[in-house]
């Protein structure tokens, strides 16, 4: 139920605070979506769709800084090899 | 996809598995509060990676599963109206009822449609004058800015032909309700990264610091899970109890500001009766009484009454976290996603329907029922 999906914001059709709209992108797929949540949003920003809404625009710093450190962990332990199928 | 793939990297996923098993001295039990999560962590095979050092206790946030019986009855009620369309998610229209379910209404000759969004009801609205659209509003503190929204756009638009039948949920009363059962065995929360984005998370320090528990803002893909898990773990070892966000790329901790003034201005707080778990105090929202001429319970004469739940079903105890589906006697035998007795098997969030799709169930006993393959968001 509260799955958002990152879409980017390929073209603003209405900034009216209340009817806000622009075409999402996701994964080559465009669909218009309701952005009265995140009124501040530029294209080429991504944001996170919830329901035809978007509900936050993306920190794409965050989002680095947080794949950074996950890749870092651990770094001194072997990895497991997939098993071959 | 970018912001997804990059959050499913195998290699780093074992790593940080290995790294939380390092990092416990002792199992703990965790609750993940999202429906979204559980399926994510069984899909991923975190119950069986994290063996012994984290027991995965499956929350009640699965919006369609906590439904009342009597809620479900009044929509489909209000499909059998002369005029009416009731529409919602595809997930609501598929949960029984007292008698039947959306679904099943609608193959009967009630009017019931699947829609995406509650803007795409206002549209049908708008398109069809002379039909009633009702939108069945189920759903977290995540979506009620969208059906806030469908309210606030109908408004604007002059609709006379838009109401919603409210069955909105709050997450923090339930979180709330499970920590003061006596049985409770909660030691940390991963709480929803989606609901978080929206109202935030500054209100979890009172939970935190009156329960001595972590809460550990968590997102939706595995490394999120596994930053999640890692984190609430180096609090547990570490005995801290506090609010720590995961899900910094979405989530901030006052929360989305329009999205929070869409909700107060539509909604107020109310007692919610949820399904299996009984009366949340404070654990509903409904519509102000400003918008009361969008309030389809207002609009229609319903006379559906409460409902006891079929006895055979246990969803209390499971989105309480004190059954597993796999320990429920009906699991896989008279219960399937194909002929549910209760919601969690039916949702696509629900707790047995992610056992059911991704659980190793199946390696214990021949004579049970085989999957049938399902698509998972």
């Amino acid at each position: 139920m509260c799955l958002g999906i990152p879409g980017r914001l390929v073209e603003w059709l209405d900034r009216d605070p209340l009817l806000a709209r622009a075409q999402i992108e996701f994964e080559g797929v465009r669909r218009v979506c309701h952005l009265a949540c995140v009124p501040d949003a530029e294209v080429g920003d991504y944001v996170i769709v919830h329901a035809g809404v978007a509900i936050s625009r993306i920190d794409p710093k965050a989002a680095e800084q947080l794949l950074v450190e996950l890749r870092s962990l651990g770094e001194d332990i072997v990895p497991i090899e997939e098993p071959d199928v | 996809m970018k912001f997804v793939d990059e959050f499913r990297d195998v290699q780093a996923l074992r790593r940080l598995i290995q790294t939380i098993r390092q990092r416990a001295s002792r199992q703990w039990s965790l609750m993940e509060v999202c429906g979204g999560q559980t399926h994510g962590l069984l899909r991923y095979g975190f119950d069986q990676e994290l063996k012994g050092v984290v027991e995965l206790l499956h929350g009640p946030g699965c919006p369609v599963c906590v439904t009342s019986i009597e809620l479900i009855d009044r929509a489909i009620e209000l499909a059998q109206q002369p005029g009416v369309l009731v529409t919602s998610f595809g997930d609501m229209l598929r949960v029984p009822g007292s008698r039947t379910s959306l679904a099943q209404a609608k193959a009967s000759g009630a009017r019931v449609r699947a829609v995406y969004s509650p803007l795409d009801a206002v549209t049908l609205a708008l398109q069809n004058p002379r039909e009633h659209v009702v939108f069945f509003a189920v759903g977290f503190e995540t979506t009620a800015p969208a059906t806030a929204l469908a309210v606030k756009q109908a408004a604007r638009q002059g609709l006379q032909n838009f109401s919603l039948l409210t069955a909105h949920v709050r997450v923090q009363p339930a979180m709330q309700s499970l920590l003061q059962a006596p049985d409770n065995h909660v030691q940390g929360f991963l709480a929803a990264g989606h609901v978080c984005t929206v109202i935030g998370f500054r209100s979890y320090d009172e939970l935190c610091r009156d329960y001595r528990v972590p809460i550990v803002v968590t997102g939706f893909e595995p490394l999120d899970l596994a930053a999640g898990i890692l984190a609430c773990i180096e609090q547990l070892e570490t005995g801290r109890h506090e609010v720590e966000n995961r899900y910094e790329r979405s989530a901030v901790r006052d929360g989305n500001a329009p999205a929070v003034a869409l909700i107060d201005d539509v909604y107020e707080v109310c007692d919610r009766d949820w399904r299996g778990i009984g009366v949340v105090p404070a654990g509903g929202l409904k519509l102000r009484n400003k918008w009361s001429r969008f309030d389809a319970e207002q609009r229609f004469t319903l006379v559906s009454q409460p409902t006891a739940s079929c006895l055979r079903c246990r969803a209390g105890d499971v989105l309480a976290g004190r059954l597993k589906p796999r320990d429920c006697p009906e699991f896989a035998q008279t219960c399937t996603p194909d002929s549910p007795l209760g919601a969690p098997m039916v949702s696509n969030e629900g707790a047995c329907a992610a056992y059911f799709h991704y659980g190793d169930w199946r390696s214990n006993s021949a004579t049970l029922v085989r999957p049938t393959d399902v698509t998972v968001p």
